[in-house]
């Protein structure tokens, strides 16, 4: 029998709905770009609700879902732990403390925004969190230079002019690369 | 119906139906967002949206976020609520129900081939979210410079982001921006 790696207790634990709402809550409040990471790691090494295996599968799942892949875990952490309520307590803890902090950022906003210095420090916090953005997708595109995939990194590069340049539709980009490149990759796992 | 009704109800519309197109997470619909809140509907200028997608990186909680604050923006407490909802709703139920069935098909050739076909198309979008947003927040070549090298930096190392966030803001609160 494998024996969990250290730090995985190995899924032994079910969480009642409390434990659900408060344990969502922290992984959102530690989670500055990019919860993924808190997730697993109270999930799987603090709380042990579930094993390693477990959780890469649940992730696999919801990255392949559209929508927020917390969220999506969320959702499906809650629903095989408690059910429709177990989903919509998950979801409730995630999102009720983000929001409301946020809220009051934009509150603060409203009456110190004409200030110069709080436009131009936000501006200064955009233009890096855009190159937070795009480290992700120079980190997402480096398999694919790898392996030398041409085809697929000129469906990435007609996306991004398709929306970043021409300004098109996200719809309509999506709809028209999506089908030809899923079929490519389903011709090349044949 | 009210003013107030039929902007709720844009608002609701335009999550809802953009949500489905957000593969491989949020970050993915930022032009979408940019384009229909600032040239389709003309709820804030771009300026205004690069602010509010400051707001939304420097606080904590899933990216989703952003949409919070633009429905609070366009329609206050009830638009941010709205914005939310239509937001996570529907492809909440979504996973919900997939949730429950996915072992069944987590090793299947189509499903295989979809992630895979969708990696390229993720990857396209997302670096446009940077240019569009690199672009709504540029202000000469400091702006220019701190996206890049924030980029750059974080490719190569394992420095923490907010590092960066807070440098930026230090950079436009002494004057540089």
């Amino acid at each position: 029998m494998p024996q969990p790696a250290d730090g995985d207790p190995g899924g032994a634990n079910t969480p009642g709905l409390a434990a659900l709402f408060f344990a969502f809550s922290g992984i959102a409040l530690m989670g500055f770009g990019g919860v993924l990471p808190w997730a697993r790691r109270m999930m799987v090494e603090q709380k042990g609700w579930m094993s390693s295996d477990e959780f890469a599968e649940l992730l696999s799942l919801c990255q392949f879902l559209p929508g927020g892949n917390i969220i999506n875990l969320a959702v499906v952490v809650g629903q095989r732990t408690n059910g429709l309520l177990g989903a919509i307590v998950a979801v409730a803890g995630l999102m009720m403390s983000p929001v409301v902090i946020v809220l009051l950022f934009g509150s603060a906003y409203l009456r110190y925004g004409h200030l110069p210095e709080v436009h131009a420090a936000l501006g200064g916090v955009a233009a890096a969190a855009a190159g937070l953005i795009l480290s992700m997708a120079a980190k997402m595109a480096r398999p694919l230079f790898d392996r030398g995939a041409v085809v697929p990194l000129g469906v990435a590069v007609a996306a991004f002019f398709g929306v970043a340049v021409f300004s098109f539709s996200l719809p309509a980009v999506v709809l028209v690369l999506a089908p030809a490149s899923i079929a490519l990759a389903w011709r090349k796992s044949a | 119906m009210s003013e107030d009704d039929s902007v709720l109800w844009s608002l609701a519309i335009l999550f809802a139906g953009i949500s489905f197109f957000a593969i491989g997470g949020v970050n993915a619909l930022l032009p979408e967002m940019h384009r229909q809140v600032v040239d389709v509907q003309g709820w804030m200028s771009s300026d205004r949206f690069a602010d509010l997608f400051a707001i939304a990186q420097a606080s904590p909680g899933p990216n989703l976020i952003i949409v919070s604050l633009i429905g609070w923006e366009v329609g206050r407490v009830p638009g941010a609520i709205v914005a939310t909802l239509a937001m996570l709703g529907p492809t909440s139920v979504l996973a919900y129900y997939v949730g429950q069935v996915w072992h069944r098909f987590r090793y299947a050739r189509w499903r295989v081939a979809i992630q895979n076909g969708l990696v390229p198309v993720t990857i396209g979008l997302v670096a446009a979210a940077s240019f569009v947003l690199a672009r709504a927040a540029d202000t000469g070549p400091i702006t220019v410079a701190l996206t890049l090298g924030t980029a750059v930096a974080l490719y190569f190392t394992r420095l923490h982001p907010l590092i960066f966030l807070a440098a930026g803001a230090a950079l436009g609160v002494v004057g540089l921006i």
